[in-house]
């Protein structure tokens, strides 16, 4: 990699503490764009048609590109010597910060819809606030992210109202697709004590505050999609402290192959 | 043989002459990528901005302005990612756009960016076809062969063709 990281002496005005916080939430954003990024990459050669094909490998890139800034800019904010790379490839599953909802497996088409459309409508919506974040860093990288994100948001909303109310076939997998994904959409919006401490410090958004945003978004999709809101389910967490569901071991075995087998191989 | 100190000018004259490596007919400059050029002695500057974050084109352009400039016998180079602020189609040349057309891909058409207004099935952007120009065209999907680009195709000539989406 030829291209010099930015400017990093702002980095030293941040006390200890709050810098690790930081590096902390950076990495949570980090794992979560990259392990949604690979899910996405699996659909290559097997969507529905070649368009969709393309769709998904468009957005996973994309989220891939957001996942190298952050790891870049973790791996400054650690300032340990570990690289974007080492942060990727050399952690294990339990220190991953991923939400739980983000490494479900792809399941069918109205599954991947489903857990795309309940991440790009909170990804968007916190992205859109991140922009206005006193650290200069998390503001560009969500500056240039949320454009993305935009597209993606369309996408997935578009495909649940396609699917909500298109066929009897579609409709039934879209049901048994939320039934099984819904549970997951609440931990995107529960802050863990590294994301209320940073929350306090106004470097990050409030999701109390995003929260009417996403809703407002869904109810409009859910009723175009003549789909009715779920309500009251319970909520499972725990991924963005390390306590994953049995996929995300499978998703490393397969993403840290290389580098577990052939440590430090480069191109 | 000793180079003579590159001069802010030169520099954007070398960087005229490297191309995007997935549309060749436009140079960094045409894109906007290239945001600034500092030289201070000998020591030259080159911030660059990618069109879109998983751009996987960036490391290859890097490359490039350095080899271009190390032929000139600049040898003391940074390269500079810079995301703020982000890059938008507004800073791609009115010759890029001209460029782009004759190379059959459409030039983005202004202030149809998705922006921040979702605007779901929402009517396509109207986009003429960079091959027989008919405005007869609709869109297929909006993630086409690269990040960059929309596919459409023609009503008229049937040809798809790619569309360089609006990014503001």
């Amino acid at each position: 990699m030829q291209v010099a990281p930015s400017d990093t002496s702002a980095l030293n005005a941040y006390p200890p503490e709050l810098r690790q916080l930081l590096f902390q939430y950076v990495l949570q954003l980090a794992d979560t764009s990259l392990i949604l990024g690979h899910r996405l990459s699996e659909w290559c050669g097997h969507g529905p048609v070649l368009e969709q094909d393309l769709a998904m490998a468009n957005i996973g890139l994309d989220l891939l590109g957001e996942t190298r800034s952050l790891y870049q800019y973790a791996a400054e904010l650690e300032g340990q010597g570990r690289t974007e790379d080492d942060l990727a490839f050399l952690r294990i599953a339990t220190q991953y910060r991923n939400p739980l909802l983000v490494e479900q497996p792809n399941g069918d088409f109205a599954d991947t819809i489903t857990r795309q459309f309940l991440f790009d409508n909170f990804h968007y919506h916190c992205l859109l606030q991140l922009r206005a974040s006193p650290d200069e860093r998390l503001a560009a990288i969500a500056e240039k992210a949320v454009k993305e994100a935009a597209y993606h948001l369309k996408w997935s909303s578009e495909w649940i109202i396609r699917l909500g109310d298109g066929t009897e076939e579609s409709r039934q997998r879209l049901d048994k697709a939320l039934a099984s994904l819904w549970r997951y959409s609440g931990e995107l919006t529960t802050p863990t004590a590294t994301e209320k401490a940073l929350q306090a410090t106004g470097l990050i958004p409030d999701y109390a505050a995003l929260l009417p945003k996403m809703e407002a978004h869904l109810a409009h999709v859910f009723e175009e999609a003549t789909l009715p809101v779920p309500q009251g389910a319970f909520m499972m967490t725990g991924g963005k402290e390390g306590r994953h569901t049995e996929h995300l071991g499978y998703i490393l075995a397969e993403l840290q192959y290389m580098q577990r087998t052939y440590p430090g191989l480069t191109w | 043989m000793v180079a003579a100190a590159p001069t802010e000018e030169r520099v954007w004259q070398l960087l005229e002459e490297v191309s995007d490596p997935e549309v060749p007919v436009l140079s960094i400059l045409d894109l906007g990528i290239v945001r600034s050029v500092r030289v201070e002695g000998e020591q030259v500057t080159v911030s660059i901005t990618p069109t879109y974050s998983g751009c996987p084109a960036m490391n290859t352009i890097a490359t490039d302005i350095r080899l271009r400039l190390l032929a000139e016998g600049i040898t003391r180079l940074t390269i500079h990612n810079q995301l703020s602020p982000a890059w938008t189609t507004d800073w791609m040349s009115r010759a890029g756009r001209d460029k782009l057309e004759a190379y059959g891909i459409a030039p983005p058409v202004d202030g149809t960016a998705t922006g921040h207004m979702l605007n779901l099935f929402g009517k396509d952007t109207a986009v003429r076809c960079p091959l027989c120009k008919s405005a007869h065209t609709h869109l297929v999907s909006q993630f086409g062969s690269t990040a960059c680009k929309a596919h459409y195709q023609c009503d008229d000539c049937k040809e798809p063709f790619d569309y360089f989406k609006c990014h503001a």
